[in-house]
């Protein structure tokens, strides 16, 4: 194996075109795992984090852009992007431990591509955009658009994602994320789900975005679940539709970490405490 | 195959290794500088008992490459406290006999001293969660928990 | 027993060990390394059952810096079959018996060439069929771990990987249950944990042509590690130095090798120092987990809540060797009763998952975990307190215990008394809150024990032992010489000698070490005192017995008495070149009234009624330890005792594929209790002393893992009005059950 600190994103592209078995190294917390307990390692490992710009946050029309080497850590601290979006920073603060939050990425935890990656419902909710480099140049792609199968992206050949940019927000709008694990802390997700809802003034849900994570192949919106909340001030009423909406998306796996009753039953359960919370940061009161 | 000349701060000290590519800091730490402080638990991430902090962030050096450190400041628990006077939490561990067995120590205290100097004053909930990924299975958390709010008091200038 | 004036015991000194344990100075398992070394690792199998038809390693031989391979074949049989079956169990000869087993290992000159030469080693395996579950072990036509083991007094209707049975008990239980008022009778089941000490099993092994060797490892005991390893290798014990390193936590994981004698063997081969070190999911797969549990529970009832019988019937899985460990489950189960008719057995079972070892009162929890649910469901039934109906039957001194001897002096009742005195108990509950109660109880060991004390010049003391100290052993052991020689704690050393340098020690377990320790210390500290009193009389001139010992310091007596001034210590050892050489003491012996021990615990837990999430709230915990030597690291062991019982409860558990493979071999998985899962656990210790130990200890490590199991599920139980029968209680099994 050889260590490549790439300079900037062309030279990481270029190495990627080459015919070599490469894994790109940003926060390091699901490679250097994989690398461990697989006892496989790539021809060519490339550091990505000395790439200028790509460990930073920075303004942009309103909304941040998240470079894809900034830990989770950078974005707790971060006070404005947190009061903009709290729940993607929520989501990706619950990543690991405080030791893997030093480390762990937004863009990582999206490429590793689990079904039950923390960040991504949120990113979804929040209908976050990847800044995609490859051969071809740069494109922004919907971070929706990337979403393929398990450990996969719909990334192409060489190309990898510099940054996240998270949108402007309008008053009233809140999101929040929330995941089920069986103890408090250094779980999976068992059932996620990420919200976020922009309200009127007089209190009522004008927009809502809901989705899932840890309960299909891979993270999914649920635009019935968002339905049910448009129009309502969060009664039990929607609250009820929205849980079953939630319920009708999804097609999880038995495993280890949960039923598919469970999770099923759970999803709904997260995505209803997870607008709430969403609800009342938007300035709602339930 | 070759290797990789890190030059890197170690506990204050300017030091150079060379190390394989997939060698973690870990590795670098206890097989090629001698400092066993930080232990292996798991190799996962999931145990905390390899805490360091790089540039003042607190990582697991079982999840960072040897080769990620070149020109930063690692700090390892061989580097808290001085020889004549131990740091608030290495007291107030041994006051309030918050270990056992010891081996998850050294992480404890890399971790809670990173809390302290971002939160002085932390709440028991907040040092629950900060300490979450240190796992210690002989005490139950109980004393250590008390240790650090301790420790954080009496760096704020409270008598304990 | 009276209580005794201290001045020393009962303080809370910082331990000795412990400037090096906070600045990463301490020496573990994987912290040494020699010059020359080889770094080994291990090829174990992926099959959870399989014949070895072959194993190739001339392609790992041939690779660059490979030093020496080895598989089973290296080993020679050795006549004592439970060594056979830990030779066996460190490396497999024949047949792989679960996922995991060690079938070849490699040293070389560095982790990375030892890591490549695993995957050059070629294995052919013909796969057999496999049984992980107890229950289908002992079906009779279930695959069978080893032929010719069977328990003799069985019949057919079990299978041979019954290895073990065992009945305890007195009266008649038919006839109690006729005169009950309630009867409930319940099936329970509880998972496999594992003790999940922070620290893998690591060790340093060198071992020459000429069978004389040195071995530093984390172990329990370091001369079991000795003579297991020389028996393996065919060596003489009195060549083969082991020392014990900083034990990185054990709860009875450490109490046998799992490598040691692979380590050994490849030093050997190669003349070269090795050093082996597991990874986490070696831990897992490879060494012993405690066992598993099905049980049936059957307990009456009368109305005023005094119970007529009590039945139980346990079988636990132990893995792919025979054991016997259901025996202390048997023992356990009712111990906590003054019963009239009481009985219970047990079934020692083999599976394919490794082999068992002690985890922290062995076999005890999960039997606790029956018979106290079952009492827990009576108290509802009939509208009873549960810690009032606990103190009507509970056991005190003169009760015939349900496993035959009567008890000494205990202290259940003053446990449960001052739980139910405790503030928690009448604390309010909020909604969705459970309070769970219960008992808990462990025997407490002595065994074998030598203690060295050498007295210094200038008035300080070395003291060797034999037991690794795993949780602050050697402050009390210091705090009881002190006590016992009348000087200060900073004037004592304590060490753990390896097996040059002190007498034979029994193992670091069954909470013995500051009971055994403790007596062959204070013992060493008398025969030290009498030739302390003998140079004292000399140098006086008077006769020996006018002699005595106070406070640290030699007085005249009888009619000497106030002849002479005092002499302190101190001032004896400085003359003692003088005087007839050097003072020492020693004791060797093997105590045997260790004192069992109770323990009350209070939960109260909150569960999720939407997701089945339990989140534990407030905790005390109540043990009689008989006399805290060092209250704080007391405290520790209840505490530690207790969270690990909630981890048993709650999550912890080995989940096994139809594969018969381990799917959690890992911290992430196996989900050990994490500090924000938790509140304080308040300790409360209860002083009733041993008569069985000069100063009234009674062990205290083990018992606080028994009552949890129960009280969480009995909390459970009061937070969601509905009983689960089976452990984990993990948020799925709790929310499909409401």
């Amino acid at each position: 194996m050889r260590y490549v600190v790439a300079k900037d994103s062309r030279e990481v592209v270029d190495l990627l075109m080459e015919d070599k078995a490469n894994l790109l190294l940003a926060g390091g917390t699901d490679v250097l795992v994989r690398m461990r307990l697989d006892e496989r390692y790539p021809d060519r490992i490339i550091d990505i984090k000395k790439i200028p710009g790509v460990a930073e946050i920075t303004e942009e029309s309103g909304g941040f852009r998240i470079g894809a080497a900034v830990s989770g850590a950078q974005m707790g601290e971060h006070s404005q992007l947190k009061a903009l979006w709290p729940g993607v920073v929520e989501a990706v603060e619950l990543i690991g431990s405080t030791q893997v939050q030093g480390r762990a990425t937004m863009a990582g935890n999206l490429c590793n591509g689990s079904p039950a990656a923390d960040s991504v419902p949120a990113m979804l909710a929040a209908q976050a955009v990847a800044r995609v480099e490859g051969p071809e140049g740069v494109s922004d792609q919907p971070v929706l658009a990337l979403l393929d199968a398990p450990g996969q992206t719909k990334l192409g050949k060489a190309e990898f994602i510099t940054s996240i940019f998270l949108p402007a927000r309008p008053n009233l709008a809140g999101d929040a994320y929330l995941r089920f694990i069986p103890r408090t802390e250094m779980d999976i997700a068992v059932a996620s789900a990420g919200v976020s809802l922009v309200l009127d003034e007089a209190g009522i849900v004008i927009e809502a975005s809901v989705a899932l994570g840890a309960v299909a192949p891979t993270a999914v919106m649920v635009s019935g679940a968002a339905q049910a909340l448009i129009g309502t001030r969060l009664e039990a009423a929607p609250l009820q539709a929205c849980a079953a909406a939630c319920a009708a998306a999804c097609s999880p796996i038995d495993d280890k970490r949960g039923t598919i009753e469970f999770r099923t039953k759970v999803a709904g359960v997260m995505a209803c405490r997870a607008a709430i919370t969403a609800y009342q940061r938007a300035g709602g009161q339930p | 195959m070759s290797k990789i000349h890190v030059s890197t701060q170690v506990n204050g000290d300017q030091v150079e290794f060379l190390c394989e590519p997939e060698e973690t800091l870990l590795d670098v730490l206890r097989d090629h500088l001698n400092l066993t402080g930080a232990k292996e638990g798991c190799g996962t991430g999931d145990c905390g008992a390899c805490s360091v902090t790089i540039d003042g962030r607190l990582v697991a050096a079982c999840l960072v490459l040897g080769a990620e450190v070149e020109g930063s400041a690692v700090e390892t628990v061989e580097g808290i406290g001085a020889p004549d006077a131990l740091h608030p939490l290495q007291r107030q561990i041994l006051q309030h006999a918050a270990l056992q067995c010891g081996i998850c120590t050294p992480g404890i205290i890399v971790a809670a001293k990173a809390l302290l100097a971002q939160n002085p004053d932390p709440s028991e909930q907040e040092v629950r969660y900060w300490l979450a990924g240190n796992l210690c299975r002989c005490t139950g958390y109980d004393k250590i928990i008390r240790a650090v709010l301790a420790a954080a008091g009496e760096m704020r200038g409270e008598n304990p | 027993m009276s209580k005794q004036e201290f001045k020393i015991l009962g303080t809370r000194p910082i331990r000795p060990d412990g400037l090096d344990k906070v600045t990463g100075k301490a020496m573990f398992g994987a912290d040494k390394s020699a010059t020359g070394m080889l770094h080994a690792r291990i090829l174990r199998s992926p099959h959870a059952h399989a014949e070895i038809i072959s194993i190739d390693t001339s392609k790992a031989k041939a690779l660059p810096g490979v030093k020496a391979v080895i598989t089973g074949a290296d080993f020679d049989d050795v006549e004592n079959r439970w060594t056979r079956y830990t030779m066996q169990n460190c490396m497999a000869q024949g047949r792989a018996l679960y996922d995991g087993h060690a079938i070849a290992a490699v040293a070389a000159t560095s982790k990375k060439i030892a890591g490549a030469a695993l995957k050059l080693i070629e294995v052919e395996y013909k796969i057999l069929p496999h049984v992980t579950d107890v229950d289908e072990a002992m079906q009779p036509g279930a695959p069978l771990l080893h032929e010719g083991v069977k328990a003799r007094k069985l019949g057919d209707d079990v299978s041979g990987n019954t290895v073990g049975y065992y009945s305890f008990g007195h009266g008649d239980v038919d006839a109690g249950f006729a005169k009950a008022d309630e009867v409930i009778e319940r099936r329970f089941k509880t998972a496999a944990t594992h003790q999940g000490y922070i620290e893998p099993q690591a060790c340093l092994a060198d071992l020459g042509a000429d069978g004389r060797g040195a071995l530093w490892c984390t172990t329990q005991g370091h001369y079991m590690v000795r003579e297991t390893c020389a028996e393996i290798l065919g060596i003489d014990a009195s060549q083969l130095r082991v020392t014990a390193s900083e034990i990185g936590g054990g709860f009875g994981g450490k109490t046998t090798v799992f490598i040691e004698p692979v380590a050994l063997k490849l030093s050997q081969k190669s003349g070269r120092p090795v050093k082996l070190v597991m990874s986490r999911e070696e831990v897992f797969r490879a060494t012993g987990p405690t066992m598993s549990a099905s049980m049936d529970v059957k307990i009456g009832m009368g109305k005023d809540g005094k119970i007529t019988a009590g039945h139980a019937r346990l079988r636990y899985q132990g893995g792919a060797f025979p054991y016997n460990m259901v025996m202390m489950g048997a023992m356990s189960a009712f111990a906590c009763y003054d019963l009239e008719n009481v009985q219970s057995e047990g079934w020692d079972v083999m599976t394919n998952r490794p082999k068992m070892i002690s985890y922290r009162a062995p076999g005890a929890p999960m039997a606790v975990y029956g018979v106290e649910s079952v009492i827990d469901e009576l108290c509802q039934k009939l509208g009873l307190d549960p810690i009032e109906v606990r103190l009507l039957n509970a056991a005190k001194e003169g009760t015939k215990s349900s496993y035959g001897p009567r008890f000494k002096a205990i202290g259940l009742v003053e446990a449960l008394k001052a739980a139910k005195a405790h503030p928690h108990y009448s604390a309010p509950l909020p909604a969705n809150t459970g309070r769970g109660v219960a008992c808990g109880f462990w025997f407490n060991f002595g065994g074998q024990v030598s203690v060295s004390m050498a007295i210094n010049t200038d008035g300080t003391v070395n003291l060797i032992e034999g037991n690794p100290d795993i949780g602050g052993s050697r402050a009390s052991i210091s705090m009881m010489a002190a006590e016992a020689l009348g000087i200060p704690f900073e004037r004592i050393r304590t060490i753990v000698g390896d097996t040059a340098s002190v007498g034979f020690s029994d193992v670091t377990d069954g909470s013995r070490v500051t009971f055994a320790v403790g007596i062959a210390t204070i013992n060493a500290a008398k025969a030290a005192i009498r030739e302390l009193c003998k140079r004292a009389a000399m140098i006086w001139e008077i006769d020996e017995d006018a002699v005595e010992w106070v406070d640290g310091t030699a007085r005249p007596t009888g009619h000497n008495a106030g002849d002479f001034p005092p002499m302190s210590l101190a001032e004896i050892a400085a003359t003692s070149g003088k005087t007839g050489g050097p003072i020492a003491g020693h004791h060797e012996g093997a105590p045997d009234k260790a004192g069992v021990s109770f323990g009350v615990h209070l939960v109260d837990l909150e569960v999720d009624p939407e997701t089945g999430f339990t989140s534990i709230k407030r905790y005390t915990a109540f043990q009689d330890v008989g006399k805290a030597i060092h209250p704080a690291y007391v405290e520790g062991q209840i505490q530690g005792g207790a969270v690990q019982g909630i981890g048993w409860a709650l999550n912890e558990e080995y989940i096994y594929g139809a594969d018969g493979r381990l799917q959690n071999p890992g911290f992430l998985d196996y989900r050990i209790p994490v500090a924000s899962d938790l509140p304080m656990i308040d300790a409360v210790i209860i002083e009733v002393p041993n008569p069985g130990h000069p100063y009234g200890v009674r062990g205290c490590g083990e018992t606080a893992i028994v009552p949890p199991l129960a009280a969480v599920a009995n909390g459970v139980a009061q937070a969601v009005g509905v009983r689960l029968f089976e452990l984990p209680m993990s948020p799925p099994k709790i929310l499909k059950a409401l």
